[in-house]
Formats: structure tokens, C-alpha cells, sequence
């Protein structure tokens, strides 16, 4: 019943690059003959906000909103959106995360509070977790837009698909638009994949 | 200006919804295209701007497009306009009689609800303009059908010379899918022929041509009745058969695969009689339409049982989520799992979008703010995110440009305890010129007791940084007469002593302007005049950072409310008077700090001071 459709959450807020994430997810899907749909509840279009990006990619999709409960994985640009979300995936399902914690203004003022652990909230419900500080790699590689990039190379290994179509559609993308910064972002994808696998080492020792 | 080559015919293209009708627009051979931002619309007429071959204009405001678009169809021309779902409201006006008109050349007129409210102040269902003023409907669900819906809705437009309108939503002007586009046709117009009967109408024109209108309402259900885009899909599972149209068949079909369904898509006039005929195939016959029971309510009245509204939502989107565990209900049998969500959500923080980090706006909330004793109408933009924290400095929001005559009836109509309340309008550029003059004229003649903040940041900057007639530049960044806002308040009579052009990054003179003008019994308008942050006239400065021992906690910059300014520490601290206070000890994020120095001038102590640029920038990530 459930066919083969893959559906993808990939989570932040505005202005870190959630949506062109999923795009490029999108465009290795449809390089690869799938058919695609990708949507977002994305607020109003202001930076800050929540930004929630469905891709959903399969030999024929029809509804583009994945129902809550059946994501396959969950892919989260920040810790607390990690947490926000992870009910739309299906029981034990994988969460590729950053482990920053971006404070908006209203915790700040002191409205709200932010949660303290989100990691191990998200692992009691059930979840896998791989929780890695995708800012601090993107920072080391000495760009803080490469999270972008660091965040896409962590799920490279958990799709349907082989991890190198994505970085295809990356290379191709910057190829296009950016050349002088293929080099970078090839760097990048190779940490984030890094970071997700020695994510998944330190647990497998622990 | 920024045109590219248009892919070729036959490419298959992720495109959104609004990127699909774009492109038809385009293959129709569409001669001019007309509309003012509004999201979810907004990117159909940038998408346009694109193309060769096309005039674009950013119109001030949805009427205005739609009668620029009107003009062209009658000239012959194809023509194209796109306003979200309360544009219509403003554009109606010219709607109601163009339908008595009727046009020569094609015209489509894309409205885009927002079903769902991800950025709008009401929720409203286009489909009752069809109904209202005797005009078809297209209903595409997904890019494809947008894009091919578009281009029939030319053919109809032209075959019965008839404005058609094409009904999105957020859920298909925002979603991304694939869609194989074909060749342009151009389109030669036929020219403007004169005719006062026809366009010119009086109330005995008009009188003459009501009659002609319910013909083409006959002809129009004919064709809806045999159209081809309401489609039935054979389905073994007989025990409910579906009506449904736009995205909500997407969800129809995603939840009962093995369902009959009546998919609508040429869906005003209502083909009654073939889903009467539908009806008999199937036990139960249910409705499920985004979001008012339009479909629903006009088969009941023709006799066809139904249901609808019994069972499903009136507010919002008709996702599988939604209509599975009703349809399960419907049918006695437990919601199948997967449906439900498996967790209940966690409960986190609300993350609203905020202002920008050094948003001019936030200089002038600040300082209304700090104002006490006041009411103050609000407009529509980002300045409404005012209303919010830790300003709190907006008390109404209804409408485009309503800000000018609410604030006039807060004055006029004011009660007895609120006699010594001031009263200010605050409005942006983009939405002064849409439809707030006309308010401020009327404050003026009528002699209002309101001050005026006018925020000029050079753009319409919450649908993304737009152009306008306030920043000289035109829907493709090419030079275009620029309005000078001072002026034209003073050409609509507010006095020159009583017109003040002001920086919000300079608060004791912002401070002083607005304390001085909210005493003075009549009109003043404060013009702010620093552009949106988001736009290209917008220049960084040095960033600011905090010197730690320096910080007492005090406070004062917090309320300032730039998202770059982080509370790292928090201590209970009594004062010399008793009064306990909670101390906030603060960071800037240098990253994303660009020097505007509004958080400065409030810091009592004077710990915050321009950035080391020898060190890296920070970014706070807690």
C-alpha cells in the first residue's frame, strides 16, 4: 500500500537554506528518472521563521505533503526544529542533525525556554539520532554557507540512492552558477558524510 | 533586462506551480501581464519578467493590474494578471462589469489562495468569484495541469469572450514538480474596435448586455458538463465515490487508490448532471473541496445527495491526514494505521519569522514602544510583526492601506476615557501607494487628529524585496521614475511644517519627531528613509560587539528586538528601591551583526562598541 515513494523532511528556518537543500536533493531524484514532488510550509517570507521542505520522490507521486508518521527520514538544519518535527517520521526512523542551537528572539527575551537536550529528547521517543555540528565543519572548511552542503553530504548514505548521484547534482548545480566553488562544496559533502558516519561509529562503540 | 533563452519545447522541468503558469503565459503568446506582489502569487509575474516577448509591469496595486490587463484584451492582446486571494477583493470593482463586457483577446486571471494562512489575514475561497460574477473556474491540482489549464483557459477566454479565472492555492503555487512544456504560438491582436455599447457602460449598456451574460452562463455550462477536465476515474471501492478538485484530489487519490472520483478542473459552472450521473454509480457521494462548500452546496440544491461539510473542515488544507480518519469514520471502521500521527508533537518554542537583523522598522518600533498612551493602526507588510515581542507597539491590522481610515475613526470615534490617547497610523512604502493615499486624502479633508509613520524602505519587502514607484526601479531593475514620498503628501494637503523625513536609525531624533508630532492636534506624516536590509541600495557597516565586564545586564538593547542580540546569562538582581529584576547579560552575533547601531544608543553603560575586526566573526549558536 505504502508504494515506493521516499519521503525526505529536511527541517531548519529561514535563511539557512532548507529549501535549496531539498531542491538539490530534488534535481538527483530526477536525474535518477524519478518522479518528484517537493513542498514547503515556509511562513511568511521573512528570514527567522520555521521552514518545513517535503520532498517526496518515487516512480509516480501524487499528494506532495508527506502525512505525519511516515517520513523515512528526517533531515534538520537546527536542534530544536529537529525536535519540532520528528513526529512526522515513521516508528525508529533515522534523524540526520545539527546540533546548533539557533535562539530566536523569543526564548531570548525570555518568553520561552529552549530545550535542554534535544538529541536525547528525540532519542526517547524512539528515533535514531546522528547529531553533528554542521556549522562548526562548514566554519572549518572557512564558509558558513557550506553547512548547506555539510548537511546534504550526512544524508548522501541514507538514501535510496547511491550517495554520489547527490553529489552529482551538487557538482552540477555549482558547475552551473559557481564554478570556483565546485572544489569546496565537494569538500564539504565529503565531511558532512564523515560526520554522519563517525556519528554512527561512536554509537556503535558506545 | 534579466531575460534568459526559455527552455525548449518538450523539456521536462521541476517547476513550481507559479514557474508552470509562467511559462503557458508565455507559450500563449501573452502580450502584457500585469499584478502587484502578493504571496503565494508573487513569483508568477517575476517568473513572466523572464521571458522575451512579454510586457511585465509591477501595477501599485490589484485593481489597477487588472484593468491594465482589461485594456490589452480589449485591444485584442492576450493578456495576463495574478493577484493573491484578498487582491481580488481590491480588484473586484472592475471585475463585476468587466464580466458584462466581456474581452476580445484572451485574458487569464490567476488568483492564489492562501488555504492554510501561511501568510495571509484571512482565508477566503476564490471559487465564490465565479460564482459572483458569472465567470468560469480552472482548478489545476498540481504544476502540469497548471501549466496545461492556463493554456486552455486562452481557448475558452477567446471562444466565449470571456474573462476565466484560474483558482491556485498555496499548495500548488509553492510546489515543485515536473512538467514537460511545449512550443510558443504567438499571438497577433486583432486591435481596439470601437464600440460603446459594448465598452462603455452606462446603465442601459449595461442593462443590455445582463441578458447576454446568462446566455454565455448556458453555453458555459455546456461546456463544463462535456469538458474533458472533469474526469471520471473508474474505482472497484464503490462504497464512496469522491468529488474533488485542485490539490485536494492529490490527497483524494493519495488515500483511496482504489476509489471512484469525479476530479473537477473546469469546475465553475458546476457540471451538475454529470455528477449526478456519477452520484448513481457509487453508495455514498462525498465532496471534498478546499475550503468553502461551494461544489457541495449547489449539488444539494440540484437534488443530488451528498456530503461534505458534515464530515470534513471548513478551515484549512484536505490532507490525507485529514480526510483518511473521516472517510474511516464515515465507513464505521477504525482509522488505518499511519494516519494518526504516531507521537503527538513536541512542544517547542513558537519560532515566528522575525524582523531582520538591523531592520530600519526596528528603530521605529523601538521607539513607539517607549511611548505610552496610544493607539496605533497598523497596515499590512513586515512592519506588522510589530504587534509582536518584545515591541508590542501595533494594535490593528485588517487590510491593504487600512491603517489611514482606522486611525481616523480611533480618532473621531473615540471614547470619553480615551480623549487624551494619541493616535498613529503606521504604514509601509508599497502599501501607502497601493491603497493607503487614498485613506490619508481623506484624513486630511476631514481633519484627523493622527500621526503618520510612514515607512519608506524602497521596496515591498515581506513578498521578497519587489520594486516599486518608491525605488525608481522597474519589474526589471531598469531605471523608472521614482515618487517622492514628501511630496506627495503635501500634494494630498497635509501641511510642509507637518512633514518630517527622518532616519529610524537616529532614535533621539525619531524620539523627538514623534513626541512633538502626536501633540499636535491634526495631520503629521514622519517619513522614515532607510532602505529594507533584504535590497541592494541596503550598505553594511562594521559590526558592533559587546564588552563583557562592561555589560550590566540592564537590558535595553534586548528591547530593541534585533535577532542578533543573544542573552547568554540571566541573574535575579534586587534593586536599591526593593524591586527584584532579572539582569540579561548579552552577546552580539558579529556574523550577522551589519553595524546599524540602534542596539548602541539605548546600552546605558555603553558596552557595546564596533567590532575587533582582527578576530572572526562570531556566530551564536548557544
Amino acid at each position: 500500500m505504502d508504494n515506493q515513494v521516499t519521503n525526505i523532511l529536511v527541517v531548519g528556518i529561514g535563511g539557512q537554506g532548507v529549501m535549496t537543500a531539498t531542491e538539490i536533493l530534488a534535481e538527483a531524484a530526477i536525474a535518477l528518472g524519478q518522479d518528484v514532488k517537493k513542498t514547503e510550509v515556509a511562513g511568511m517570507a521573512q528570514r527567522g521563521g520555521v521552514v518545513s521542505s517535503h520532498l517526496r520522490f518515487g516512480a509516480k507521486v501524487l499528494s506532495p505533503q508527506i502525512t505525519p508518521g511516515t517520513a523515512d527520514l528526517l533531515l534538520a538544519f537546527e536542534s530544536a526544529e529537529a525536535l519540532r518535527w520528528c513526529h512526522m517520521l515513521k516508528p525508529g526512523a533515522l534523524v540526520l542533525m545539527n546540533t546548533a542551537k539557533l535562539v530566536p528572539p523569543v526564548v531570548n527575551i525570555g518568553l520561552y525556554d529552549y530545550p535542554a537536550d534535544p538529541v536525547a529528547e528525540i532519542r526517547k521517543r524512539g528515533f535514531e539520532v546522528r547529531a553533528f555540528d554542521a556549522m562548526d565543519i562548514a566554519m572549518n572548511l572557512g564558509e558558513i554557507k557550506l553547512g548547506n552542503t555539510v548537511m546534504l553530504g550526512a544524508v548522501g548514505d541514507h538514501l535510496p540512492f547511491p550517495a554520489e548521484a547527490l553529489l552529482d547534482a551538487i557538482v552540477k548545480r555549482f558547475s552551473a552558477r559557481k564554478p570556483a566553488l565546485v572544489e569546496l562544496n565537494r569538500k564539504a559533502f565529503a565531511a558532512g558524510r564523515a560526520a554522519a558516519a563517525s556519528t554512527q561509529a561512536q554509537k556503535e562503540a558506545a | 533586462m534579466s531575460a534568459v533563452l526559455p527552455a525548449p519545447a518538450q523539456s521536462r522541468l521541476l517547476l513550481s506551480g507559479n514557474d508552470a503558469v509562467a511559462r503557458a503565459v508565455w507559450e500563449s503568446g501573452v502580450k502584457v501581464a500585469a499584478a502587484y506582489p502578493g504571496t503565494p502569487a508573487t513569483e508568477m509575474l517575476e517568473a513572466i519578467s523572464s521571458y522575451p516577448d512579454v510586457y511585465a509591469e509591477w501595477s501599485v496595486n490589484e485593481k489597477v493590474s487588472l484593468e491594465v490587463a482589461v485594456g490589452a484584451a480589449y485591444s485584442g492582446s492576450r493578456a495576463f494578471c495574478s493577484m493573491k486571494h484578498v487582491g481580488m477583493n481590491v480588484a473586484s470593482d472592475a471585475l463585476m462589469t468587466l464580466t458584462l463586457t466581456g474581452v476580445i483577446g484572451g485574458l487569464v486571471i490567476a488568483i492564489a489562495d492562501d488555504v492554510g494562512l501561511s501568510s495571509s489575514q484571512n482565508e477566503q475561497d476564490s471559487r465564490y468569484w465565479g460564482r459572483f460574477g458569472h465567470l468560469p473556474i480552472f482548478e489545476p491540482a498540481d504544476s502540469q495541469e497548471a501549466y496545461a489549464m492556463t493554456k486552455a483557459a486562452y481557448e475558452i477566454s477567446e471562444r466565449f469572450q470571456v474573462p476565466v479565472i484560474l483558482r491556485l492555492t498555496t499548495r500548488i503555487c509553492h510546489v515543485k514538480a515536473m512538467v514537460t512544456v511545449g512550443e510558443r504560438v504567438p499571438h497577433a491582436a486583432s486591435g481596439f474596435k470601437k464600440d460603446p455599447a459594448r465598452w462603455v457602460m452606462t446603465p442601459a449598456g449595461a442593462g443590455k448586455r445582463i441578458p447576454l451574460m446568462f446566455e454565455r452562463d448556458a453555453a458555459l455550462k455546456a461546456e463544463s458538463e462535456a469538458s474533458a477536465w472533469n474526469v471520471t476515474e473508474a474505482g472497484s471501492d464503490r462504497r464512496v465515490g469522491f468529488v474533488t478538485s485542485g490539490p485536494a484530489w492529490m490527497h483524494v487519490r493519495e488515500s483511496f487508490p482504489n476509489a471512484p472520483v469525479l476530479k473537477l478542473g473546469f469546475s465553475c459552472p458546476v457540471p451538475v448532471e454529470k455528477i449526478r450521473a456519477f452520484a448513481a454509480t457509487v453508495d455514498k457521494l462525498v465532496v471534498v473541496e478546499e475550503t468553502e462548500p461551494l461544489v457541495e452546496t449547489e449539488l444539494k440544491a440540484a437534488g443530488v445527495a451528498c456530503l461534505g461539510k458534515e464530515i470534513l473542515p471548513r478551515q484549512g488544507e484536505l490532507a490525507p491526514a485529514v480526510i483518511k480518519p473521516a472517510i474511516a469514520k464515515l465507513l464505521g471502521e477504525p482509522v488505518p494505521a499511519g494516519v494518526i500521527p504516531i507521537l503527538p508533537a513536541a512542544q517547542v518554542f513558537p519560532r515566528p519569522p522575525t524582523m531582520c537583523v538591523a531592520c530600519p522598522h526596528l528603530g521605529v518600533y523601538y521607539t513607539l514602544s517607549q511611548i505610552k498612551n496610544t493607539f496605533i493602526a497598523g497596515d499590512i507588510g513586515c512592519y506588522t510583526l510589530g504587534a509582536g515581542h518584545p515591541w508590542n507597539a501595533l494594535d490593528t491590522t485588517i487590510s491593504m492601506g487600512a491603517s489611514m481610515g482606522i486611525a481616523l475613526g480611533l480618532d473621531k470615534g473615540r471614547a470619553e476615557a480615551d480623549k487624551d490617547k494619541r493616535i498613529l497610523a503606521v504604514i509601509g512604502d508599497s502599501t501607502f501607494m497601493h491603497m493607503g493615499m487614498q485613506g490619508l486624502l481623506d484624513m486630511v479633508y476631514n481633519g484627523g487628529n493622527v500621526t503618520v509613520m510612514l515607512l519608506d524602505n524602497r521596496a515591498v519587502g515581506m513578498t521578497g524585496g519587489q520594486n516599486n514607484p518608491g525605488n525608481g526601479r522597474d519589474i526589471h531593475g531598469a531605471p523608472a521614475p521614482r515618487i517622492d514620498f514628501a511630496k506627495l503628501v503635501e500634494g494630498l494637503g497635509v501641511k510642509k511644517e507637518r512633514i518630517h523625513v527622518v532616519n529610524p536609525y537616529v532614535l533621539p531624533t525619531l524620539f523627538k519627531t514623534i513626541r512633538e508630532e502626536i501633540k499636535i492636534p491634526e495631520v503629521s506624516v514622519i517619513i522614515t528613509d532607510q532602505p529594507c536590509v533584504l535590497v541592494q541600495d541596503y550598505v553594511k557597516q562594521q559590526p558592533v560587539e559587546v564588552i563583557d565586564d562592561k555589560c550590566t545586564g540592564c537590558g535595553n538593547c534586548v528591547g530593541v528586538g534585533c535577532p542578533a542580540i543573544h542573552v547568554m546569562r540571566r541573574e535575579k538582581a534586587i534593586k536599591p528601591s526593593g524591586k527584584e529584576v532579572e539582569l540579561q547579560f548579552v552577546q552580539i552575533e558579529t556574523a550577522a551583526c551589519t553595524g546599524c547601531n540602534l542596539c548602541v544608543q539605548p546600552c546605558a553603560p555603553g558596552a557595546i562598541v564596533p567590532a575587533d575586526t582582527t578576530k572572526p566573526l562570531r556566530l551564536i549558536k548557544h
